[in-house]
């Protein structure tokens, strides 16, 4: 059962660059940031790529929505595999408030468009860490969606996923067309080998307009303001368990 | 928590070691380098960080790791696909390169001479035949080449080399011993220089009998012959110029380790009430290192691209070769000088930058050397 697969990429700040709050509270400096791919993206193209592979599916489209740069990261998609790219253009003041409403309903629109079986994204974003894209687009779709993916495997017109939640593992069978997000343990992202980054060059990325797939991007959510957490208090080392149980009892905590 | 998991599962050196993560340092870069440098970068940092003390203290050749490589196209960049290589170019080689051996020093010069030394060569030289034979198996990382060329009795000199190859049959037969060959355990073949006569010089490949003195001593070895008879010499200072700025990508790479190292503790080390990096006289060190570094990473940028367009690079690739070992070997001791007694002992990485970095100033071509063939090609320049 041949399909096409829509996996989004987010570009954010690299997880290994410190992050500094903007002195007017607004947000987080991003200006000559080492930016790269959401490493939860990475994980979701890997897992499109290797679906590919197997045969199970046909084509992956990587999808990635802001500025011109994001097309850097489209790039990395295609040298990990992906097919083709599409480059949602969103810059300015939209791109600041671009969150997951918006993005889910350029997926869904893509997904019809592109009349993709699957559609795959990270569970979370390591900048924003709101986890609702991929649940927003199961339900703008109408789609079964399985989320946390540790495991995705293809079992007949549908999909086995067995998710990652607090209690445990939960294995449940979805049909497709559907959504998953990845987890980090669903796989190890490949390396782009030298001959796949030069092979990218060669592959296509399409540029399209929110406004183009009926999407409008205005923001319901205002943020009022963005600050450091506040500095780790030092503990306190007690003698014994009776201290212990006091020291609680005395704060409120017990 | 997705930020913790991630430190865990990218099982990095503890998230603390600041590595420049600017994006100007990348900004002169067209997009498929700055992709090659990041997906080396990652590969060095995940691979060859976590292992390379421990291979330096084992004197381990890192098999595996060389096989990935060779996966991802790292141990034949410059080798067209129809061989199995990336076709890529040098720019391309010499930041892959530096990422490597900042990672580790060593899985550095492997994969150097692999694509300068021993590729490059039957790549230039090689009949179609040759190629076949020579090239792609040694382009996954499975088997590795080596190239040959100092004695016991000359390194510098080379012109003086005893190693004799007499014609028999079709075959050519060397007689003579070899030193000082990197790759040499562990590489499946050997551009080999041997002469028939003092006048002129011979090249040979042959599948070499290894010695554990990093020598092969080829008694009575059977090989073909490169390229034609009498171009040895050519075929050596040729391939040697390549080498160079193979060499300085990874003295730059051996640089950059050892330059994060010391900024890293000096953020972190503190005296007299604040960081050391605070006072004048470490963050002027720290300032001159920085200017080695940036200077010889565009010279030999520039050598590489000079490689690339086919223009004459000999003068520019001694100068990025000069210029990148002898910042590496300074970094590397003011490094250990910023990490005081740290610096010394084997706790810290900064001892082992200071050995891998000496050797840079003297194996494919002493800084003397360098400054001669420096001076040569400038008198060239102002005579015609």
């Amino acid at each position: 059962m041949a399909g096409r697969v829509l996996v989004g990429v987010k570009r954010v700040i690299d997880y290994a660059v410190k992050i500094r709050v903007k002195p007017d509270k607004t947000g987080v400096v991003t200006d000559g940031v080492k930016h790269s791919m959401n490493p939860f993206c990475e994980i979701a193209v890997e897992e499109a790529v290797r679906l590919r592979e197997k045969k199970l599916m046909k084509e992956v489209i990587a999808v990635s929505c802001g500025p011109q740069q994001c097309q850097e990261t489209i790039r990395t998609a295609l040298a990990m595999g992906a097919d083709r790219g599409i480059h949602v253009e969103v810059s300015g003041k939209d791109y600041e408030n671009l969150g997951p409403l918006q993005v889910s309903k350029i997926m869904a629109a893509l997904a019809k468009k592109e009349e993709a079986s699957l559609v795959i994204v990270g569970k979370q974003a390591i900048d924003g860490d709101c986890n609702q894209t991929g649940q927003m687009t199961a339900a703008l779709l109408d789609w079964p969606q399985g989320t946390f993916a540790s495991e995705v495997s293809v079992d007949g017109d549908g999909l086995k996923v067995e998710r990652e939640i607090d209690g445990g593992l939960e294995s449940v069978r979805i049909k497709m067309p559907a959504v998953v997000t990845a987890d980090l343990r669903l796989n190890e992202p490949r390396y782009a080998t030298l001959p796949n980054i030069m092979k990218a060059k060669k592959k296509k990325i399409a540029s399209v307009k929110p406004a183009d797939l009926g999407v409008e991007l205005t923001s319901r959510l205002e943020i009022l303001a963005v600050e450091d957490p506040p500095q780790r208090q030092s503990g306190v080392k007690v003698e014994s368990v009776q201290d212990l149980v006091t020291k609680l009892r005395d704060s409120g905590t017990l | 928590m997705a930020a913790l998991l991630l430190c865990a599962r990218k099982a990095l050196l503890p998230g603390s070691l600041r590595r420049l993560h600017t994006v100007y340092q990348m900004a002169e870069l067209p997009e498929t380098h700055e992709m090659l440098r990041q997906t080396c970068r990652d590969f060095a940092d995940r691979e060859l960080c976590p292992i390379a003390a421990q291979l330096d203290k084992e004197h381990r050749y890192p098999a595996e790791q060389v096989r990935k490589m060779g996966a991802m196209g790292l141990m034949a960049v410059e080798v067209p696909e129809q061989f199995g290589g990336a076709g890529l170019d040098y720019l391309a080689y010499a930041i892959g390169v530096e990422e490597i051996s900042r990672g580790c020093a060593s899985t550095g010069v492997v994969m150097s001479v692999n694509n300068s030394l021993y590729l490059g060569p039957v790549l230039k030289f090689g009949s179609e035949e040759q190629k076949q034979q020579w090239i792609t198996p040694f382009t996954t990382g499975e088997k590795v080449g080596c190239f040959a060329l100092s004695e016991p009795g000359n390194g510098s000199d080379a012109g003086a080399a005893s190693t004799v190859a007499r014609l028999e049959g079709d075959h050519w037969v060397l007689n003579g011993t070899k030193a000082w060959i990197t790759n040499s355990w562990d590489a499946s073949a050997t551009v080999v220089f041997a002469t028939t006569d003092k006048a002129l010089k011979h090249k040979v490949t042959v599948p070499p009998q290894h010695t554990h003195t990093g020598g092969p001593g080829q008694e009575d070895c059977r090989g073909n012959l490169l390229g034609q008879p009498g171009m040895g010499f050519k075929i050596a200072m040729q391939t040697l110029d390549s080498g160079r700025v193979g060499i300085a990508a990874q003295a730059l790479g051996i640089a950059q380790a050892a330059l994060d190292c010391a900024v890293d503790y000096a953020e972190k080390r503190t005296a007299f009430g604040a960081p050391i990096s605070k006072l004048q006289g470490i963050q002027f060190k720290l300032a001159d290192m920085a200017l080695a570094l940036e200077g010889a990473r565009l010279l030999t940028w520039r050598a590489a691209m000079l490689k690339d367009n086919g223009k004459p690079y000999t003068k520019e690739a001694a100068m990025a070769k000069l210029a990148a070992s002898e910042a590496a070997t300074l970094i590397s001791h003011q490094a250990i000088q910023v990490l005081g007694g740290m610096g010394y002992v084997t706790d810290m990485p900064a001892e082992r930058h200071y050995r891998d970095a000496r050797i840079t100033e003297i194996y494919e071509g002493t800084s003397e050397i360098q400054r001669l063939v420096i001076a040569n090609q400038v008198l060239k320049d102002y005579r015609c």
